[in-house]
């Protein structure tokens, strides 16, 4: 029954990490606080039985996206000038802040009943590995076939994309 | 699993959600905008994740990773457009960015 004990305590360093992604003032101290929620999440995931998924989290997003934003964010030495954590309260913020809490109340009262009561039942020790996903993502006459490809094609226009916005003189 | 149930794992998804969002239209700073649109990719891959563990197939799995896929190429577009920005203006304060305002 470690399980629940588990869940409850990753989930909790999750939303409080998060919190310090946006209350942060050093940019550096954020990326290190969603790098730290990236990891829980990932913990999550392994809980929820999708193990490929929470690898992938680890090497995707905790390794190659949080590496490139520390890398931008030591490359460009922003000084953190702003006096406290939410800036100056400025009218922007407070509608944000209402908006957000509005978001918040609609999203979890929109979970009726069904999804209250809703729990998850056993499944085969084959679920969520990196094989399953694959047969799934690639099964012949399937319906991630094309997006595959298309994804493919979005990476290589994202890098091209990056490279000539970022260089100098090309 | 079985004894938590789908809902603290939605309210989990939900909370980051809302984090992200709050970021997203308080911050001034474009790098912790961006972080925050990536709390809100990540809400969402665990509400894909706890959906398809409800109903026992791999969808979602698959919908996750193409969502992390897209974040990548967001993220490499983004960082490139905030260095461009900065070699401009030496700044990446949202507030300084209204050359398009009529």
């Amino acid at each position: 029954m470690t399980q629940p004990v588990l869940f409850y305590l990753f989930s909790l360093v999750a939303a409080l990490s998060g919190l310090s992604v946006i209350t942060a003032r050093n940019p550096i101290t954020s990326a290190l606080s969603l790098v730290l929620c990236f990891f829980c999440l990932a913990a999550d995931y392994v809980l929820l039985d999708a193990h490929f998924v929470a690898v992938i989290q680890v090497l995707v997003y905790a390794g190659a996206i949080m590496v490139l934003f520390i890398f931008v964010i030591m490359l460009l030495n922003i000084r953190d000038d702003i006096p406290s954590p939410l800036g100056d309260v400025s009218g922007r913020a407070i509608v944000g802040l209402i908006v957000s809490g509005v978001m918040g109340i609609g999203l979890i009262t929109a979970m009726d009943k069904g999804i209250r009561d809703a729990t998850f039942t056993a499944v085969d020790e084959n679920y969520g590995t990196i094989q399953a996903v694959g047969m799934e993502l690639f099964r012949a006459g399937g319906p991630f076939l094309l997006p595959f490809e298309v994804i493919s094609a979005l990476l290589t226009v994202a890098v091209i994309g990056a490279v000539i916005l970022a260089k100098k003189e090309i | 699993m079985e004894s938590v149930g789908l809902f603290p794992v939605l309210a989990l998804s939900a909370t980051l959600f809302v984090t992200g969002m709050a970021g997203v239209l308080t911050r001034k700073n474009a790098l912790i905008v961006f972080m925050s649109v990536e709390l809100m990719l990540n809400a969402v891959n665990l509400a894909f994740v706890a959906f398809s563990r409800q109903t026992q197939n791999l969808d979602g799995h698959v919908f996750a990773v193409f969502v992390m896929a897209v974040a990548a190429a967001e993220a490499a577009v983004g960082l490139a457009l905030v260095i461009l920005l900065f070699r401009n203006r030496i700044t990446v304060s949202l507030d300084d960015l209204n050359i398009l305002k009529g």
